[in-house]
């Protein structure tokens, strides 16, 4: 019994220690985000490799989501006679939490496991002490620019996964199960509202971003400079960022859209 | 990979992105119907509104020409005011045209529908459509129902 | 200073005083005591974990001690504040023990990284004085390589180069000589004294390699459980009496140093009943 105690309280301290040595470092990179300014070039390589390089899977993910939900959508709909409504169906769904929060999930998967360990190689191959030892802080030229990149590049991807999606709606719905071409953007364009929905969503990629960015580098650079170390810190990012992703939406969405 | 084509890559993601949010803006949501200060707002008071919302159409003969900017309540003539505005394109409709709040199918929204009268004056910014007739209210509608058979 | 001097030689260009480093529960010195003569190449030799490239962090104040200091040109370097700390890195450079190149910029980019960062010179300026510290390490026609190309003794000699491009007045190696082929080794060792004395630098070398280290060294200070246990120059240390030394110059399985990690008796561990 006081074994599971100390057990639990050591957990806990280690939990608590991590978390304020997390966010120790997000105050550096935020206090190293004002350099960037001068030095564009950083951003733009960054914004490369968890930008363009997610693109292919965003794209084809949001794709595929959208012609899912309006074949989903449709069989529902066309029960109630309301299959003109397919429209306003597809978009909600994507505009307000598919397409962030999917976004979210693959940024976490595909870009936020290579930062970890990009981060955590550097580590381990004593880059990051080489930098320092240049007289060279690696909050500014390593790690402020990938987390500004992941914060720019999130909202960006999840627009694009909403757009392609509407998109793939579009096709299944209209050129496939017949619905009206007209009917399905005007009723989409009569309920989805520009504030409460469109920017509340980016508001929500936005956020995701964040998050995501701040833990996939945080996991690089508090890691065990092993490749055993870089390993488990990568899974970690994947699994943490995922549950924060959903969490925060969850929140997000009740302070959002029930309040 | 050298530098040209990665600032070419990067600069052709930043505008798929940015691309893909003016759709959004602009052919998913509402942003680009009757938003802003095209067009001219007129008011209507009514009895009941029913399920109307701010944001719902206006509709002439099934084409929507504006929507519904405002909804209050006014204390003097206990009525609902619905300030509406309407696209300036659809700037001649006559004065004594007549607002309906009509429900799209069964289960649909509700919406106000014009009906335009014979007048020769039209239709301008703060003018009040004098005809209205209010939503139909499905418990209101069985309640007079019922009192009209025991009526009899 | 009114703290014991050490070394007897000038003065000290980096003077470590009472030094205690914790990580974790491990004590890993207690209350170390060194001094790194200005000029001439001074090592630091000891068993593996006895926290060699610990000092080294310490000295570059990667790390922050528990308790002492650490002097270096009469400055406390763990009191700097940021930015003069990083003035006097500027003044220092290091080899780290896998060259800790840049991966995603080539030998050349690598080397006038540090000139890019800190001076706005010309780049024609900058490739000349890339080619020439290049040149100096014998690498000049390796520049278009990416560090994933080069060999580890190669990586080294590219680090070396981006370690003078700032002309620092002391250099850290971190294990140069370990997993060397001879021939790399005999490279290794001919560079850095050629490094040291055409450019007047203060070297410390960190490594357990006796032979190599004995061989370039001007002075040595041996470390071991976290106090420094003997300091002389190389022939001072091959005279040493003390065993231990005498056990770790010489190589021996057994001394002082037991072969036998700390363990029960033998016989009472295989038939005895008690333990796991």
């Amino acid at each position: 019994m006081l074994d599971f105690l100390q057990n639990l309280g050591r957990r806990g301290l280690a939990f608590f220690e991590r978390l304020g040595r997390g966010h120790m470092f997000l105050l550096r990179i935020l206090g190293s985000l004002g350099q960037l300014i001068i030095r564009p070039w950083l951003v733009i390589q960054q914004l490369y490799s968890v930008g363009v390089l997610t693109l292919m899977i965003i794209l084809v993910s949001g794709l595929f989501v959208g012609m899912v939900l309006a074949l989903q959508g449709y069989n529902t709909l066309v029960g109630f006679n309301a299959e003109e409504s397919l429209g306003v169906v597809v978009a909600l769904t994507l505009v307000r939490e598919l397409g962030p929060v999917v976004t979210g999930l693959l940024f976490a998967g595909r870009a936020g496991s290579a930062l970890t360990a990009e981060i955590g190689l550097m580590k381990a191959t004593e880059q990051l002490s080489g930098l320092e030892m240049m007289a060279v802080d690696p909050f500014k030229r390593v790690l402020a620019p990938r987390f500004l990149a992941g914060m720019i590049a999130l909202p960006l991807l999840a627009a694009m996964f909403s757009a392609i999606g509407i998109y793939g709606g579009y096709l299944v719905g209209v050129e496939l199960l017949g619905v009206d071409g007209g009917a399905f953007w005007s009723q989409m364009q009569a309920s989805v509202d520009f504030s409460n929905d469109i920017i509340n969503g980016v508001i929500k990629s936005v956020v995701f971003g964040f998050i995501v960015t701040w833990i996939a580098i945080f996991e690089g650079y508090d890691c065990i400079p092993t490749s055993e170390g870089v390993s488990r810190a990568t899974t970690r990012t994947v699994v943490n960022a995922s549950l924060a992703v959903l969490g925060i939406d969850f929140l997000l969405t009740a302070l959002m859209f029930n309040v | 990979m050298n530098s040209r084509s990665v600032e070419i890559l990067v600069g052709a993601f930043m505008a798929l992105g940015i691309a893909a949010l003016v759709m959004l803006a602009l052919k998913v949501s509402n942003l680009a119907s009757f938003g802003g200060d095209d067009g001219y707002e007129v008011h209507a008071y009514f009895e009941d509104i029913g399920g109307l919302k701010v944001r719902s159409q206006v509709a002439v003969g099934g084409v929507q020409v504006g929507k519904v900017t405002a909804i209050d309540y006014e204390m003097d003539s206990f009525r609902a005011r619905v300030t509406m505005k309407i696209g300036s394109q659809y700037d001649s409709f006559p004065i004594d045209t007549a607002a309906n709040i009509y429900t799209s199918g069964l289960l649909g929204e509700q919406y106000i529908g014009l009906e335009p009268g014979a007048d020769i004056d039209y239709l301008a910014e703060g003018d009040t459509i004098e005809f209205t007739q209010s939503a139909l209210v499905l418990e209101r509608l069985i309640g007079q129902y019922l009192f009209s058979s025991a009526g009899k | 200073m009114t703290a014991t001097d050490i070394s007897t030689k000038g003065d000290a260009l980096v003077q470590i005083r009472d030094l205690h480093f914790v990580r974790g529960t491990r004590k890993i010195f207690k209350g170390i005591s060194l001094d790194i003569p200005r000029g001439g190449i001074c090592a630091i030799m000891g068993p593996s974990g006895t926290g060699k490239t610990t000092l080294l962090k310490l000295i570059g104040a990667q790390l922050k001690p528990s308790q002492g200091q650490v002097l270096f040109d009469g400055k406390d370097i763990h009191k700097l504040s940021r930015k003069g700390l990083y003035e006097q890195r500027k003044r220092m450079g290091m080899l780290f023990q896998s060259g800790a190149l840049l991966t995603d910029l080539s030998v050349f980019d690598n080397v006038a990284y540090p000139l890019r960062e800190h001076t706005s010179l010309p780049e024609k300026l900058i490739r000349h004085l890339v080619l020439t510290r290049l040149h100096a390490v014998g690498l000049r026609g390796a520049r278009d390589l990416m560090p994933s190309e080069l060999s580890g003794g190669m990586a080294r000699r590219a680090a070396l180069a981006r370690a003078l491009i700032l002309d620092p007045m002391m250099i850290m190696y971190d294990e140069p000589f370990t997993g060397q082929d001879p021939i790399s080794m005999g490279v290794l060792i001919e560079l850095l004294h050629t490094v040291n004395d055409s450019l007047g630098l203060t070297s410390i070398i960190v490594s357990h390699d006796v032979q190599e280290t004995l061989s370039i060294a001007d002075y040595v200070h041996i470390v071991s459980d976290g106090v420094v246990v003997e300091s002389g120059t190389p022939d001072e240390i091959r005279a040493s009496e003390s065993e231990w030394t005498r056990q770790f110059i010489q190589g021996l399985p057994d001394g002082p140093v037991p072969f036998q990690y700390p363990a029960p008796d033998y016989a009472t561990d295989l038939y005895g009943r008690g333990g796991a």
